[in-house]
C-alpha cells in the first residue's frame, strides 16, 4: 500500500472513532428531552457523559487536522462548498461546550433548565451537521475543475447532505440510548433500553442507505460483504437489546457504524470529492494529497503518538467504569457501589 | 467591503478573541498545577484551597479556549482555502500533530483530574493535572512553529509543477528560530497574565477581610496572601524574561522582516545611528511614512536592531523600494488576485497599527510589573494593603497582560502584510516561497457568506464574553466560601470531593457541586 492510501485508511479510522466515540454523547443528549423525565434523570445522563465528550470531541479536530495535513485539496475544496453549514457546526459545538460547564456554575432552576436545553440544541446542530458534510463528501458536492464550489451558498445542501445528516442523527439516538443503559441504573436504564429496542431497526435506515448507494456507486465485493455485515450488525444489536444484553448491543450498534462507515469509504476511495457536475472534477486521493515526505512524517509521529493517544483513553474509560445511580432523597446522582 | 477584507476581520477577531483564553489556560494551568504539588508535598490545607479556587477559575477559563480553538481548526478551510492548499505541504502536519499529540492529552488528562478527586491516588491524580498542563505547553508549541513558518519559511524548496512549497526538512520546521523565539515570548507573556490575575483578586480579597475584620485565625488569609506573593514574583519575573525574549526577537525580526520593524519604529529614512521613537503622531488616516513626526531618543534603536549604537538601520522608504525591486510594485493582472489583481503592492504594513500596538504591548506589560512590585511590597511582612486606588488599580490591572498579547499578535501578525507567507530573506531570492494575503481567500465564496458568519460568530462571542465574565466575577467575589459567607471547614487530606465546595450549602446540590467544582 502506498502511504496515500495509508492516510486515507487513517482518516477514515479517525471519522469512524469519532463517530463511535462522540455519537454517544451526542445521542445522550439528544435524548435529554425524551428520556429525561425528572430533573435527576437529566443530571444523571449529562453526567454520564460529563467526564468523556471533550476527549471525544478531540477526535473530531484531530479527523479534520489530518484530512488538511494529509490532503490539504480535500480540505480545502470541502470546507468552503459547505461554507454556512460548516459555520453552523461551529456554533453548535462551541454553544454545547460552554453549557456542559456553566450548566454547573449557577445554581438556579432556570439556569439549569436552559443550559440543558443548550446542550442539547448544539449536540442536535453539530451531529446533524457533521452528518451533511460527511454525506456530501462521499456522495457529491457541485465542486469544479479546481476544486472549488459553483453555485450560490446553498449549492452543496442536496439530497446527498440531508441523507447523512439524517444517518448520522439516527445512529446517534440509538448509540447514546444503547450507553445510558450500559451506564446508568435504575427505570433511566430501562427506558433507554425499551427506546433502542422501539427504534434501533429504523434508525438503522438512513446509514445503511448512505453505504449502499456509495457502494453502488463506486462499490467492490468487499463493500458488499461490509455491508451486509453491517446489516446483520443491526439484527444482532436489536436482538441482544431486546433480552437485555446491553453491552452486546452496544458493542453490535458499534460494529455496524464501523462496518457502514468502511462500506462508505472503501467504495470512495481514491475519490475524495466526487463532482455532481462532471465526474471528471471529481477530487481524487492523488490530487489532494501532500508528499510523500510529509506523509512519511506523520506516518511515524502517528506510529508514535497514536497508540499511546489509545492507551491512555482507554485507561480514563476504564477509571469511570462504574455504573451511575440516580439517589432518591436528593435526586442526585452518584456511583452505584457507594449507593 | 470584498471577501478578502471580510474575512479578514474573521480571522482577526475569533483569533485574537481565542487568545484571551489561551495566556490564561497555560499560565494558570502552570501555577495550579504549582499549586498542587504543594499541596502534595506538604499536606497544608491552605495549598488544596488554593488549587481548588484558581482550579475552578482556570477550568471556566478553559471550555472557552476549546470552544473557540475549535473554530480556528476549520478557519483555514473556510475562508482561506487557496492559502490551505498553497502551504499544505507544511502546515497541516503541524496541526495534525498538535491535536495528536497535545489536544487529547490535554483534553483526557483534565477530564481525569477533574473527576478524579478522591477516585484514583492523589499521586496519579497530580500527574493527570500535570500532563494536561504540558499539553497546554506543547499545543501552543505546535501552534507557533506553524506561525513561525508563515513568518519565516524554512525547511522547504519550491515545487516546480505547482509552485508551492515542497517540504524537505521537517525538523528545520520545528527548530525555526522565529518559533523557538516567539514560543519562549509567549509562555512567558502567558505567565504574567496569570500572575496579575492572582496579584489583583489576592489583593482584593485581602483588603476586603481587613475591612471585616476577620479574625487573624482565618484560614483563608493564608491563602490570599500565598496567591499575592506567588503571581506578584511570577509576575514580575515573567516580565524580565518577556523582555529578554523579546529583544531577542526584535533582533530577528531586523533581519527576517525589517519592514515590520521599521514600521513599528516609524523610522521613515535610513538612520546611522538609529533612534528608538518614543511618541509619534501623524495626518490622520494617512499611511505616508513622511507625514509622521516622532519624540526619539537617539542610539537606541540600533542597540534593538544589533545590539550596538551606531549600525545602520534601514527606513521605511528604501525598504519600500527594494520589496517592490525584488516582488514587484504590483499585484500581477490575475483574477486569482482578486479586486488587488493589477493594483500597486503596498509592503508597508499599516503603521499606525504596527507603531501602537508594538507600544502597548511593551506598556502594558511594564503596567503589570510595576503592580506586581506594588502588590509584592505592600504586603511585605505581613501587612495588607488598604489603599483604594492601590488594591482596585491592581485589580484592573488584572487586564493589563491581556491587553499586551493580544497587541503583541496583531502587531506581529498584521506586521507581516501584504503577505500571509513571507519571503525568507536568507534564501537566494529565486528560491524564496512567499504567498500574499490578496491571494489567499476562498474562490467563490460570496461576501454575503462572510459577513454571515462574521457576524454570527461575533454575536455569538460576544454573548459568551458576557456570560464569562460574570461567572468569573460572581465566582471571583464570593472566594472560597459556602454560600452563607462562612468560611469553609478546614479540609482533611483524605477528605473527598464533597466537603468543601464553593456553593456546597446552598441548598443540597452536593453532587452537582463536585462537579462544580470541577467543571
Ligand atoms: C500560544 C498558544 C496558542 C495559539 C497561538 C493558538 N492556540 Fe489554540 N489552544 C491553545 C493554545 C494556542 C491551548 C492553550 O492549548 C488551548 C486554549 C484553551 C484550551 O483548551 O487549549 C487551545 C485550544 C484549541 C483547540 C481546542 C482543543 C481542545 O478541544 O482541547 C483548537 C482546535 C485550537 N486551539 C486550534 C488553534 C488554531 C488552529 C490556532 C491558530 C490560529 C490556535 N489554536 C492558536
Ligand atoms: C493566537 C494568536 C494569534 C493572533 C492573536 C493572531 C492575530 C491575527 C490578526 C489580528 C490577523 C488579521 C491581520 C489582518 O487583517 O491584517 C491575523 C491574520 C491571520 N493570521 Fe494570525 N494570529 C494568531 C495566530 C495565528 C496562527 C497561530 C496562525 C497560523 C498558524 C495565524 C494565521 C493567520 C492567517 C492565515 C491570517 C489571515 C491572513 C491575514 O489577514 O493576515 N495566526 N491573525
Ligand atoms: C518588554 C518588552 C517586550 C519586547 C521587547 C517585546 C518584543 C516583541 C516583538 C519584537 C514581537 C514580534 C515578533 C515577530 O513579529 O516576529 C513580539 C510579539 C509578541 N509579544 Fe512581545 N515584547 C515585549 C513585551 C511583551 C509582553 C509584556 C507581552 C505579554 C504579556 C508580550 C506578548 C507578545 C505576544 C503574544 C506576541 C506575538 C507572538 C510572538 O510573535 O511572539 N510581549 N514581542
Amino acid at each position: 500500500m502506498d502511504l496515500q492510501t495509508v492516510w486515507f485508511a487513517a482518516v477514515a479510522a479517525l471519522w469512524i472513532g469519532f463517530l463511535l466515540l462522540e455519537g454517544f454523547d451526542f445521542g445522550v443528549a439528544a435524548l435529554l428531552p425524551v428520556l429525561g423525565r425528572r430533573t435527576s434523570d437529566r443530571h444523571l445522563m449529562l453526567r454520564s457523559i460529563g467526564p468523556l465528550w471533550d476527549g471525544n470531541e478531540v477526535w473530531l479536530i484531530t479527523a479534520v487536522g489530518a484530512v488538511f495535513a494529509a490532503f490539504p485539496g480535500w480540505y480545502a475544496s470541502w470546507l468552503p462548498a459547505l461554507y454556512l453549514p460548516f459555520v453552523l457546526v461551529l456554533i453548535g459545538l462551541i454553544i454545547r461546550a460552554v453549557a456542559f460547564e456553566w450548566r454547573h456554575s449557577h445554581s438556579t432552576e432556570q439556569w439549569d433548565t436552559t443550559w440543558t436545553r443548550v446542550v442539547v440544541t448544539g449536540s442536535l446542530i453539530a451531529s446533524l451537521g457533521i452528518g451533511a458534510a460527511l454525506g456530501a463528501t462521499t456522495l457529491g458536492l457541485p465542486i469544479d475543475d479546481a476544486g472549488n464550489r459553483v453555485g450560490g451558498a446553498f449549492a452543496g445542501l442536496g439530497r446527498p447532505a440531508l441523507l447523512g445528516a439524517v444517518a448520522v442523527f439516527g445512529f446517534s439516538l440509538v448509540h447514546g440510548a444503547l450507553f445510558l443503559a450500559l451506564k446508568v441504573d435504575g427505570d433511566l436504564r430501562t427506558r433507554a433500553r425499551i427506546f433502542a429496542v422501539r427504534w434501533s431497526p429504523l434508525a438503522a435506515l438512513p446509514l445503511l442507505a448512505w453505504a449502499g448507494l456509495v457502494h453502488l456507486r463506486y462499490g467492490t465485493p468487499v463493500t458488499a460483504v461490509l455491508w451486509l455485515v453491517a446489516a446483520l450488525a443491526v439484527v444482532v444489536a436489536w436482538a441482544r437489546i431486546r433480552v437485555g444484553r446491553e453491552g452486546q448491543a452496544f458493542a453490535a450498534w458499534g460494529a455496524m457504524l464501523v462496518s457502514a462507515a468502511a462500506t462508505v469509504f472503501g467504495a470512495a476511495y481514491p475519490v475524495v470529492v466526487p463532482s455532481t457536475i462532471d465526474p471528471a472534477f471529481d477530487l481524487t486521493l492523488a490530487e489532494a494529497s501532500v508528499s510523500d515526505y510529509t506523509l512519511t512524517v506523520m506516518t511515524w509521529a502517528a506510529g508514535v503518538g497514536l497508540p499511546v493517544v489509545l492507551a491512555y483513553q482507554t485507561w480514563t474509560y476504564w477509571v469511570f467504569r462504574k455504573r451511575l445511580t440516580a439517589e432518591p432523597v436528593h435526586g442526585e446522582p452518584t456511583e452505584a457501589a457507594h449507593a | 467591503m470584498d471577501v478578502l477584507e471580510i474575512a479578514r476581520w474573521q480571522f482577526g477577531i475569533t483569533t485574537v478573541y481565542h487568545f484571551l483564553m489561551v495566556p490564561l489556560t497555560i499560565g494558570l494551568g502552570v501555577l495550579v498545577a504549582v499549586m498542587h504539588t504543594m499541596w502534595v508535598r506538604t499536606d497544608k490545607p491552605e495549598w488544596l484551597r488554593m488549587t481548588r479556587f484558581w482550579g475552578r477559575v482556570y477550568l471556566i477559563n478553559f471550555v472557552l479556549g476549546v470552544a473557540t480553538g475549535l473554530v480556528q481548526e476549520f478557519q483555514f478551510g473556510l475562508a482561506w482555502s487557496e492559502y490551505s492548499r498553497f502551504v499544505g505541504d507544511v502546515f497541516g502536519s503541524l496541526l495534525a500533530l498538535e491535536a495528536l499529540l497535545a489536544f487529547f492529552l490535554e483534553s483526557t488528562f483534565l477530564g481525569l483530574w477533574i473527576f478524579g478527586w478522591g477516585r484514583i491516588p492523589k499521586k496519579v491524580h497530580l500527574a493527570a493535572l500535570w500532563a494536561a498542563v504540558i499539553g497546554s505547553i506543547v499545543s501552543a508549541y505546535f501552534i507557533i512553529a506553524a506561525n513561525s513558518w508563515m513568518q519565516h519559511p524554512v525547511g522547504v524548496v519550491t515545487d516546480d509543477a505547482t509552485g508551492r512549497p515542497l517540504q524537505v526538512d521537517f525538523f528545520a520546521v520545528l527548530t525555526n528560530n522565529t518559533a523557538l523565539a516567539a514560543f519562549s515570548h509567549t509562555i512567558v507573556g502567558a505567565l504574567m497574565v496569570a500572575g496579575s490575575a492572582l496579584v489583583g483578586i489576592g489583593l482584593w480579597h485581602l483588603r476586603k477581610r481587613k475591612l471585616a475584620e476577620q479574625p487573624a485565625t482565618d484560614p483563608d488569609q493564608l491563602v490570599w496572601r500565598r496567591s499575592v506573593r506567588l503571581g506578584g514574583w511570577v509576575s514580575l519575573a515573567a516580565f524580565v524574561l518577556v523582555a529578554l525574549t523579546g529583544d531577542f526577537q526584535a533582533k530577528l525580526m531586523y533581519q527576517q522582516q525589517p519592514l515590520k520593524m521599521s514600521s513599528a519604529e516609524a523610522l521613515c529614512e535610513t538612520e546611522a545611528p538609529a533612534s528608538f521613537s518614543i511618541f509619534a503622531f501623524a495626518k490622520f488616516g494617512s499611511n505616508e511614512c513622511d507625514d509622521v513626526h516622532s519624540i526619539t531618543v537617539p542610539y537606541i534603536l540600533s542597540y534593538l536592531a544589533h545590539g550596538d549604537f551606531s549600525t545602520a538601520v534601514p527606513g521605511v522608504n528604501e525598504l519600500q523600494a527594494q520589496y517592490e525591486e525584488v516582488y514587484g510594485a504590483s499585484y500581477p493582472d490575475d483574477p486569482s488576485f482578486g479586486a488587488e489583481a493589477g493594483e500597486p503592492i503596498d509592503y508597508t504594513p499599516l503603521l499606525a497599527v504596527t507603531y501602537w500596538n508594538f507600544r502597548l504591548m511593551i506598556g502594558m506589560g511594564g503596567v503589570a510589573a510595576a503592580v506586581a512590585a506594588y502588590a509584592l511590597w505592600s504586603t511585605r511582612r505581613g501587612r495588607v494593603p488598604m489603599s483604594r486606588i492601590g488594591v482596585y488599580g491592581s485589580l484592573l490591572a488584572v487586564g493589563a497582560p491581556f491587553v499586551a498579547n493580544a497587541s503583541g499578535w496583531i502587531f506581529t501578525e498584521m506586521g507581516r502584510q501584504p503577505f500571509v507567507v513571507h519571503p525568507n530573506p536568507d534564501v537566494p531570492v529565486e528560491d524564496q516561497v512567499y504567498f500574499f494575503t490578496a491571494q489567499a481567500v476562498t474562490p467563490g465564496i460570496s461576501a454575503a457568506e462572510v459577513w454571515t458568519s462574521l457576524i454570527a460568530l461575533t454575536v455569538v462571542y460576544g454573548a459568551l464574553a458576557v456570560v464569562e465574565l460574570w461567572l468569573i466575577t460572581r465566582f471571583v467575589r464570593r472566594g472560597i466560601t459556602t454560600g452563607d459567607g462562612a468560611p469553609v471547614p478546614g479540609h482533611t487530606p483524605e477528605g473527598g470531593p464533597d466537603d468543601d465546595v464553593p456553593g456546597g450549602a446552598d441548598g443540597g446540590r452536593r453532587d452537582d457541586d463536585v462537579l462544580s467544582f470541577a467543571y
